[in-house]
């Protein structure tokens, strides 16, 4: 029982590091195109890792079954979502930014 | 056949979420998954016949391990070069082709390079023509290399 409660604590740790370091990115990166990666990839596993973590600390039952569900969805909308938004700022004409161009 | 099918992915789907097993809970399960596979039972499946949909998912069974540890690739050198001081992007965008031509092959190859280190899908469309964000040299190099492309074929058949 402990085991499984303390690695269940690590996935929250490790899937709370990914979030923050998403936002960090999200922040840090110069242009919407680079933005999009830190918010496309590290959300998406950062999320699963914390469900993951909640499927360890309840054991097998139908909360984790839904739990199970909500991962893989995020697996198939995540990256759909952030293809939606990369796609409409290409639509519009967003030139994505280069190495040597200033930052802002 | 689709609608049969849609139905019973539906019905395991209402008993996982609900959990319980009364009659009366059963039978409206029944009677929602059976009303919901007529909406939309050529949207699960599409057009293809159900012995393709089956043995694509089983393949994509296989696919998923390989995806899952680029997933994890992905994230730890997103975290490098989040946290590094100097921050080492360069960012380009580059352009190909693929032999793909199935709605699901085209879609979970845009989804995988999504997912997979320093690259973001920008367009995927029904042609395969694909236009994609790289955040350094190397992952482009890498997506261009072809070894995704070839994994998703062998999903699609």
């Amino acid at each position: 029982m402990v085991v499984t409660t303390i690695i269940s604590y690590l996935f929250l740790a490790v899937g709370c590091f990914l979030i923050v370091v998403a936002s960090i990115g999200i922040i840090r990166f110069p242009d919407v195109y680079s933005r999009i990666h830190p918010a496309g990839k590290s959300d998406t596993l950062g999320q699963a890792m914390i469900f993951i973590g909640l499927m360890i600390y309840e054991g097998l039952s139908f909360v984790s079954i839904k739990l199970l569900i909500i991962v893989i969805f995020i697996f198939i909308t995540n990256p759909t979502a952030t293809h939606a938004l990369v796609n409409a700022a290409h639509a519009a004409g967003l030139k994505p930014w280069e190495k040597g161009d200033d930052r802002n | 056949m689709n609608f049969v099918f849609t139905s019973i992915i539906m019905f395991v789907f209402w008993i996982l979420l609900s959990g319980e097993f009364h009659f009366l809970l059963m039978l409206s399960g029944i009677v929602f998954s059976l009303f919901v596979a007529y909406i939309s039972h050529d949207l699960l499946i599409g057009s293809d016949n159900i012995r393709l949909f089956s043995t694509r998912m089983l393949r994509f069974c296989r696919y998923v391990p390989w995806l899952v540890w680029q997933i994890l690739l992905a994230n730890l050198d997103l975290v490098y070069r989040t946290l590094h001081p100097k921050m080492p992007i360069d960012p380009q965008v580059i352009r190909f082709d693929t032999a793909l031509r199935s709605d699901i092959g085209i879609t979970v190859l845009a989804n995988s390079i999504t997912l997979t280190p320093g690259t973001v899908t920008i367009v995927a469309n029904q042609d395969g023509e694909f236009i994609v964000h790289a955040i350094a040299r190397k992952p482009a190099k890498d997506l261009l290399a072809g070894e995704m492309q070839a994994k998703v074929k062998r999903v699609e058949g």
